[in-house]
């Protein structure tokens, strides 16, 4: 299969006045040609970070890219100039970003705002841009477009104002649709019908999807792979069947046991969250990021991260349970699963 | 109702939008929420959830009707009762981003409310942040940073934690753990359901995760186009569903599980939203309705208990 966009050994932090924050410590994934990744993981384990540092899109000040490559056919995207990724963006790549009502002009229309991206990509006639953004908002779901196209952002809903973003980000039919939490503010019949649309997009276009999202609902809907971060790394990854049914890392149990269970008898069961909180990305640990949290953890936990083991040739996993050495770990993992 | 601390009766909200049009985007609600109850908030994007929680909390003025709270109307009130109304009724906002002061550290915009009701001063003032931050699954030395700093779960947790930092008694939580994983949600889920056996808060939750409104709230208020449609004990909404727009929701809801999202079956609505500047004549939800029936384009129909506590607006329910 044809890798589209490569992300290797990739180190991002930031200045701040308490210190320097280590929000991505080498992270690891790649995207096929028409393939849909999910990344989920902790709030705060750097997947906005690592969008954003693929589109270009740092704060120049106060971030620093120590290490990493990103390959988008055959360029290192980290070697652009700013110039280069403007071509890049929305034409070859778009961002969906997290916050709507930052990324969208508040002063601006939100039709305008769309037509800008088309002016600058395309060579549509006035005419023919108006109509294409119109097409545009009816298929994200927004209902009224006339009506719609002449209002600013905040006439509208806070799901409205996601659509839009997302009719921008599609504007251009970019390669590579990179989405950042883009269904979050959607209720579920809007929420299917966006999937459905991506979807439609992965099969018509071989658009290539990365979708960062922490419903796993979601995950199972549209995605063919998925990497799940914790603390700055990819801990796990690999095809959503794999993922789902054969979970390998203690924090991908936690994250699948998290999940209100469907309720038959009525009775209000208590969540079960994975206990303690993610380390302080000052200082992180040197060995593995969950060890603190985990049930499992063992004394070399603590003192070293350890590799991926392949448990097939596109299952990765980062925890020292699948080391020969460790004690009983089916046992182990079978209890993990059971949860 | 004799214990409900708050009662909406009758509310509109209708935005000008110009050319002598009024966007209706709250049209003639009324419920109440009892006290120490979750009442969840369902619907469409766009349907008036967001519009109705800020109604609610006073952030924006009723077109019409009436918002009692604790036996009061809450237009009538003097100023000092307004201020402590204030205090008491508080707000998590859907888009943490927007609402967060930029430039002030996350100490003082947890503070704010504290400051501007010189609830705590100094050394307790700061204790008070800490533990909230703590609560909320951040850490005490978080207060010194800027929103930007941020990533957007921990910035909506910041609002989480300043809206819990006056001991308010009444929560609007407007898509409170949506931009949060899982495990944090659960985290949030359990911290406001402590909350409210320890203060007896009560919230009116506003989320599109089914799964989530079910599992916190104890009724569920499910609305469309800047109605409600049908208000029920939350089991009893899942399983014996009266509205056909409840029914077109439900079915749509995705499962995290790769096996049953293959396999199950979504009721599809036909069309698009009306506009909430014209809607439909009657039932608003009738172009949309795979039941319609001709009396529903001619008369509203009428907002009843058709069973002990589940309430619903639909012709089909009429003799
Ligand atoms: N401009 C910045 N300055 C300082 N720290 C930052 C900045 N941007 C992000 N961070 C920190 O980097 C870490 C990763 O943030 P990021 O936004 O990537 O998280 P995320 O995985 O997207 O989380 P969420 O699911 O909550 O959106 C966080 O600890 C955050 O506080
Ligand atoms: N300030 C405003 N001016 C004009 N129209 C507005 C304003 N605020 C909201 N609206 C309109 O009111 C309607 C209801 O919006 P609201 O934000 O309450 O929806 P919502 O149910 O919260 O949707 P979502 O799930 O997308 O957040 C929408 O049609 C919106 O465009
Ligand atoms: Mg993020
Ligand atoms: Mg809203």
């Amino acid at each position: 299969m044809e890798r589209l966009l490569e992300v290797e050994d990739l180190h991002v932090s930031f200045k701040t006045y308490g210190g320097e924050v280590q929000a991505v410590r080498g992270v690891n994934f790649h995207v096929n040609k028409g393939e849909v990744l999910a990344i989920v993981g902790e709030s705060g384990s750097g997947k906005s970070v690592t969008a954003k540092t693929i589109m270009g899109l740092l704060p120049k000040k106060v971030s620093r890219i120590s290490s990493g490559v990103v390959t988008f056919e055959e360029d290192d995207l980290l070697t652009y100039s700013k110039k280069e990724m403007q071509k890049v963006k929305g034409s070859k790549i778009s961002l969906i970003s997290q916050d709507p009502m930052t990324s969208l002009n508040p002063t601006m229309k939100i039709g305008h705002q769309i037509d800008e991206s088309l002016k600058l990509h395309t060579d549509l006639s006035k005419m023919e841009r108006k109509s294409r953004v119109l097409e545009l908002l009816t298929l994200v779901g927004i209902p009224n477009v006339e009506e719609r196209y002449s209002q600013y952002p905040h006439e509208l809903s806070g799901g409205m104002r996601q659509r839009v973003l997302i009719a921008v980000a599609l504007a251009c039919e970019p390669q590579l649709i990179i989405a950042d939490e883009p269904t979050t503010a959607l209720d579920v019949t809007i929420q299917a019908q966006i999937l459905d649309l991506l979807k439609d997009l992965q099969q018509r276009l071989d658009t290539s999807i990365l979708i960062i999202t922490h419903d796993l609902g979601v995950v199972a809907e549209v995605a063919q792979r998925v990497a799940v971060m914790y603390a700055g790394v990819v801990v796990e990854s690999g095809s959503v069947e794999e993922i789902f049914a054969n979970p390998n890392h203690p924090y991908t149990w936690g994250l699948l046991g998290s999940i209100p269970k469907q309720r038959q008898d009525g009775a209000r069961e208590r969540l079960i969250p994975i206990e303690g909180t993610p380390p302080d990305l000052f200082s992180p640990p040197k060995g593995c990021p969950f060890a603190a949290r985990c049930e499992y953890a063992m004394d070399i936990c603590v003192e070293k991260m350890p590799d991926s083991t392949y448990l097939t040739t596109d299952h990765a996993s980062k925890c020292w349970l699948n080391d020969s050495r460790a004690k009983k770990p089916k046992e182990v993992a079978m209890a993990g699963r059971s949860r | 109702m004799s214990d409900s601390l708050v009662d909406v009766q009758q509310v509109k909200k209708h935005f000008p939008i110009g050319g002598n049009q009024t966007l209706k985007a709250v049209d003639d609600i009324s419920f109440s929420i009892q006290k120490g109850e979750t009442l969840g908030l369902v619907g469409e994007s766009g349907s008036g959830k967001s519009t109705l929680g800020r109604t609610i909390v006073g952030l924006e003025g009723a077109t019409s009707g009436s918002i009692t709270y604790k036996g009061k109307d809450v237009s009538t009130l003097g100023r000092k009762e307004a201020r402590e109304t204030n205090r008491t009724m508080q707000m998590i906002f859907q888009d943490p981003q927007a609402s967060l002061n930029p430039r002030m550290k996350v100490m003082d915009i947890i503070a704010e409310g504290i400051d501007a009701h010189g609830l705590w001063k100094g050394k307790k003032r700061k204790e008070r942040v800490f533990q909230l931050l703590e609560r909320v699954g951040l850490q005490a030395d978080h207060a010194k940073r800027y929103p930007h700093e941020f990533s957007g779960g921990q910035r909506q947790r910041i609002g989480i934690a300043r809206a819990l930092a006056v001991e308010p008694e009444f929560i609007v939580a407007d898509e409170p753990i949506s931009a949060l994983d899982v495990s944090i949600q659960a985290q949030i889920v359990n911290l406001m359901e402590d909350l409210r056996q320890d203060s007896d808060l009560t919230y009116l939750f506003i989320a599109h995760d089914l799964g989530m409104v079910q599992h916190i709230s104890d009724r569920i208020g499910v609305m469309y186009l800047g109605g409600m449609m049908e208000l029920a004990d939350s089991d009893q909404l899942f399983q014996e569903t009266l509205h056909p727009y409840t029914q077109a929701l439900l079915s749509a809801n995705p499962v995290p599980d790769p096996a049953v999202t293959n396999s199950r079956e979504r009721i599809l609505l036909e069309g698009d939203p009306p506009s909430p500047v014209n809607p439909p004549s009657g039932c608003r939800f009738r172009t949309r309705c795979p039941h319609a029936m001709d009396i529903c384009s001619e008369v509203v129909p009428e907002w009843k208990e058709q069973q002990a506590g589940h309430w619903v607006a639909c012709h089909l329910y009429n003799e």
